[in-house]
């Protein structure tokens, strides 16, 4: 058994590429060498924003040599035969053998091969997986005509602890080496370390102040800024993206705090933190009655040392008054206009390629709005509508041209200092939410029209203009807005014919009709949803009507009122009895050729469970034919259902003697299978 | 004590001359940054196998502009500009060493390398690399070039560029731009601060640039300077450096018809589009002059 241990040295990584890098170092090694026939077993990885390191247990290091006798032709074959097998075997002919195995005399070649070694091996595979690595983005330097994420300095291949041969071809007459050294932090340490295995590589980086393992600097920032946030009687604002961030940024983490003028504070706090998080990379702090606080951490890449620590504390506060006076230069220009001031410069704002621009979409979702508020009771739709009106137009001033993830929430604050109302506000502030499976809805009936007005004015306008996702392709997140839409509708319990809205956006996008694509889109949007929210497949697949986007509210519904009936014992025999009543009647569809088992003739129900049965299905018939309200009831006909048909089958034999008897119990059972076909298509319940 | 303004930039001279860098002086015309100047755009990619350069470039860009009013932004800076081809094995220790020059020591500071792909679609390049972070605060560009005007780099180039303003206000614990010491000669004896030689010029390019320029002019300036640039590269042979000064200009010219703001959102695209048309072009020219005339020089 042997282990590799592979570390790689180069100029800073960004910090959003490193944990796929790594990941793909380690898939792209194990794959090698498993197809290579080494067997690898176990492995474990380590980045930081200077290192990668791989180690890999368990190899074998020297393949066995094989041996093997291959017959060839008959030794009175043509000259061509056996040239043909000489050179298939790779040998000449004067080593062949010739042998009698009773069934004539054939030659036989004799053909060794020596096992594959390791390190032999490695070195080629390094310079494949390395010359060919997966980066987002990567560049060449020097001379060089390989690539790498940013110049590519050591490459230590060991094996048991032992540099093995070799070298990395970077093109251009570059190379490097391998080796069994690499650097520790470069500000602190000159000296080179020693490499020999995976666990004293760690602890030796750690004592020249690289942690090189992500997890661990991780977990150290988050304790230090913990720690500092505490004895300084505030609380760090939870920002798993920032951290991820930062954790790629240092190599030996020391988070510092920091002080914001009080100056800024008049600012809103998403400002604040907006700002310090993009530009700064700054954590933002809460006051213990959750305001934010006049306080910033930074995580600086060094060793603690109050001296020094104060200084840089010192410096970050002066950059960051420079930034907050950016942002409180632009809170305070763009309020020097009214916000409905700002909407002619939308015409010059291009929306898309074909859809006008966003003035015009501001327009279209304005005469949408009092189609969808209509189904949103409470909704105020003069509100919304106004709403409508200036949702867009923060994109044009300055702070959104700064940090456009501010849009929506700077065009309320804008709205409520322009005199709009409240609800005006909110409703612009919350048109973009839910942005993602873990965003919140809007607040108000306002927001939710706004937000789904939004949403179906997009949707519908690049469906119209053939800017459709395609495979992994979606580059204007339409699923997520088809997504939304069903979210709203779902968790705000909103009942929309989404078919006749989307007509209606598409006439106001100037198309005659909604493209034919879009209910299908929707649908499936839908049953994904579903089953993600724990729906088993098939009873998704048996509640939603592809393409049918005339009533999701009931789709969704029935769905869910279908997965609770079909969990019960009750559930499992009605599909029995479902299924029984579907066999027999295609058994007879495929005798007759069809079957028109007409309607059932109650004279003729000549048993007690014929009789039961027919009250069941009807009661069941007519349940399914309410609309509004009667889910309930119509999972109840279901329910009640069930007793009878276990009844029917138990005591009756649908295939009578006297014709008339058999034809109108066939009739029963068709009426059967269409009252639940009425409810779900039963047919696709697969258990 | 603090290296005073022209101390920084004349350290970072003798820096750079001590690594075996051509000093240059600025280039004669008005351009958005450092990276314009033939020695980095057009030498980026030929003739020389090795180019090692260093120079400041005052830069303009008039959008920045704020009266003198705003204590960090101005429409014209110096940038102090390094371009080394092919980029050396020790680039970040070299940097570093640079900033030790100027009495930056990056032991007691913490300087971080952020990701940053620098493209500029006006010259068609592009390139990776960091900012350099000195306590939070950019000081540096650091780019490995890998085209420019849409031609591969080979030599890789290496370019920094330092934002002389911000480094000397960091390096003097400034907050205002306008109060950084230009000279290291006290008040008393006619020393200048930065606001002495400048603010004046703020506030009147300021008013320039967004009030008083004659947009049609401007207009015409722009259309003038591509027709001459297509008049020089279709001379035989093609003069490209004359022609490359013509593409700085309407490059310029675009800065400040946009601040004007009369370039709508649509027509930018168009005018960048149209830059950069003539940027490829001169440096295909250049390129393929280059070549001509170094075989010339060996034979």
């Amino acid at each position: 058994m042997t282990d590799l241990f592979l570390e790689l040295n180069c100029e800073e990584i960004p910090a959003r590429m490193q944990n796929k890098a790594i990941a793909d170092l380690e898939r792209l090694f194990l794959d090698a060498l498993s197809q290579g026939g080494f067997a690898p077993k176990q492995s474990r990885t380590a980045i930081s924003p200077r290192h990668m390191a791989l180690e890999i247990t368990g190899l074998i290091a020297q393949q066995p040599d094989t041996s093997e006798e291959r017959r060839g032709p008959r030794i009175d074959a043509p000259d061509k035969a056996i040239d043909g097998f000489c050179a298939g075997a790779g040998v000449s002919r004067a080593d062949l053998i010739e042998k009698d195995t009773g069934k004539g005399v054939f030659f036989f070649a004799q053909i060794d091969q020596k096992g594959a070694s390791l390190e032999r091996r490695l070195a080629e595979m390094v310079q494949d997986i390395l010359s060919q690595f997966p980066w987002p983005k990567s560049q060449r330097w020097g001379r060089s005509r390989m690539s790498w994420v940013r110049p590519l300095h050591r490459v230590n291949v060991l094996l048991d602890g032992k540099a093995i041969a070799g070298q990395v071809d970077l093109g251009g007459s570059m190379s490097i080496t391998f080796g069994a050294e690499t650097e520790g932090h470069p500000f602190y340490t000159d000296e080179l370390i020693s490499l020999t295995d995976f666990d004293s590589y760690v602890n030796d980086l750690k004592r020249s102040y690289v942690i090189v393992d992500a997890a661990e600097r991780r977990d150290l920032i988050s304790a230090q800024a913990a720690e500092k946030a505490t004895s300084a009687g505030l609380n760090l604002r939870a920002d798993d993206g920032l951290l991820a961030e930062v954790t790629g940024l240092v190599e030996f983490p020391n988070v510092l705090i920091g002080k914001i003028d009080d100056a800024f504070m008049q600012l809103p706090a998403e400002v604040l933190v907006t700002s310090m998080r993009v530009h700064q990379k700054f954590f933002a702090l809460n006051e213990s009655d959750g305001k934010i606080a006049p306080y910033f951490m930074t995580v600086a890449n060094r060793l603690p040392d109050s001296e020094t620590d104060a200084l840089i504390i010192a410096g970050n506060e002066r950059v960051l008054r420079a930034r907050l006076s950016d942002a409180a230069f632009f809170y305070e220009t763009d309020q020097q206009q009214k916000l409905e001031d700002y909407l002619p410069n939308l015409e010059q704002v291009a929306f898309y390629e074909g859809l006008g621009t966003v003035a015009d979409k501001v327009e279209r979702l304005q005469k949408l709005i009092p189609l969808i508020s209509d189904s949103i009771s409470g909704c105020d739709t003069q509100a919304a509508q106004r709403a409508a009106a200036l949702s867009k137009a923060d994109l044009v001033t300055g702070m959104v041209g700064e940090f456009p993830e501010l849009q929506g929430l700077m065009g309320s604050y804008y709205a409520l200092s322009s005199g709009e109302s409240e609800a005006v506000a909110v409703a612009m502030r919350d048109h973009y939410r839910p942005a993602g499976p873990s965003d919140r809805l809007p607040e108000t009936r306002e927001g939710l029209a706004l937000s789904l007005a939004d949403k179906i004015d997009t949707l519908v306008g690049f469906f119209g203009v053939g800017a459709k996702p395609t495979g992994s392709k979606d580059p204007y997140a339409l699923r997520r807005a088809a997504l939304s839409i069903l979210r709203i509708l779902d968790e705000a319990d909103i009942s929309l014919p989404l078919d006749t809205l989307f007509v209606e956006a598409a006439r106001l996008h100037g198309f005659d009709t909604a493209d034919a694509d879009l209910g299908r889109f929707v649908t499936d949007r839908l049953v994904v949803r579903l089953r993600d929210s724990g729906l088993a497949y098939d009873t998704v697949a048996a509640s939603v009507v592809d393409g049918d986007i005339s009533q999701i509210d009931r789709q969704v519904k029935r769905a869910r009122a279908l997965d609770t009936v079909l969990s019960t014992e009750t559930g499992t025999a009605l599909i029995a009895g479902f299924r029984r009543a579907a066999n027999i009647l295609a058994a007879e569809e495929k005798k007759t050729g069809s079957i028109d088992a007409g309607t059932v003739n109650p004279a003729l129900l000549a048993a007690d469970e014929e009789k039961a049965l027919f009250t069941a299905v009807e009661a069941l018939s007519q349940a399914s034919d309410e609309t509004k309200g009667g889910l309930s009831k119509a999972m109840q006909g279901l329910a009640d259902l069930r007793g009878p048909i276990d009844a029917f089958f138990e005591a009756i034999i649908v295939n009578a003697e006297d014709p008339d008897l058999r034809t109108n119990r066939l009739a029963l059972l068709a009426e059967v299978r269409g009252a639940m076909m009425q409810i779900a298509d039963f047919s696709k319940i697969e258990k | 004590m603090a290296l005073d303004f022209q101390s920084i930039l004349l350290t970072l001279q003798q820096y750079w001359a001590a690594q075996g860098c051509v000093i240059l002086q600025p280039y004669d015309m008005e351009v958005g940054a450092g990276t314009f100047h033939p020695a980095t755009t057009l030498r980026s990619l030929g003739p020389d196998d090795v180019w090692n350069a260093a120079y400041v470039q005052p830069s303009r860009r008039p959008t920045d502009g704020r009266y003198g009013e705003n204590p960090n932004r101005l429409q014209h800076y110096y940038q102090f500009q390094t371009i080394m081809k092919p980029s050396p094995a020790n680039a970040q220790e070299l940097y570093l060493g640079s900033l030790e020059a100027i009495g930056l020591d990056v032991k007691k500071h913490d300087i971080r390398f952020v990701e940053d792909d620098w493209e500029s679609p006006t010259l068609g390049a592009w390139g990776l690399g960091w900012e350099v972070w000195c306590d939070g605060m950019e000081v540096s560009q650091f780019t490995y070039f890998q085209q420019v005007g849409g031609i591969e780099c080979d030599p890789v180039p290496l370019e920094l560029t330092y934002g002389l303003e911000r480094l000397a206000m960091f390096i003097q614990g400034i907050e205002n731009v306008y109060e950084l010491d230009w000279d290291g000669v006290p008040k008393d004896k006619g020393g200048k601060k930065y606001g002495d030689v400048f603010l004046r010029a703020e506030r009147e390019f300021s008013t320039w640039n967004f009030e008083v320029a004659e947009t049609s002019r401007l207009l015409q300036h722009f259309k003038d300077a591509e027709a001459e640039c297509a008049l020089l590269l279709a001379h035989e042979p093609p003069l490209a450096l004359p022609a490359y000064d013509q593409c700085m200009k309407a490059s310029h010219l675009f800065n400040l018809l946009d601040a004007r703001g009369v370039i709508s959102v649509t027509e930018r695209q168009g005018y960048i589009g149209r830059v950069r048309a003539l940027a490829k072009q001169c440096c295909e020219a250049w390129v393929g002059v280059g070549a001509e005339s170094s075989e010339k020089g060996t034979n």
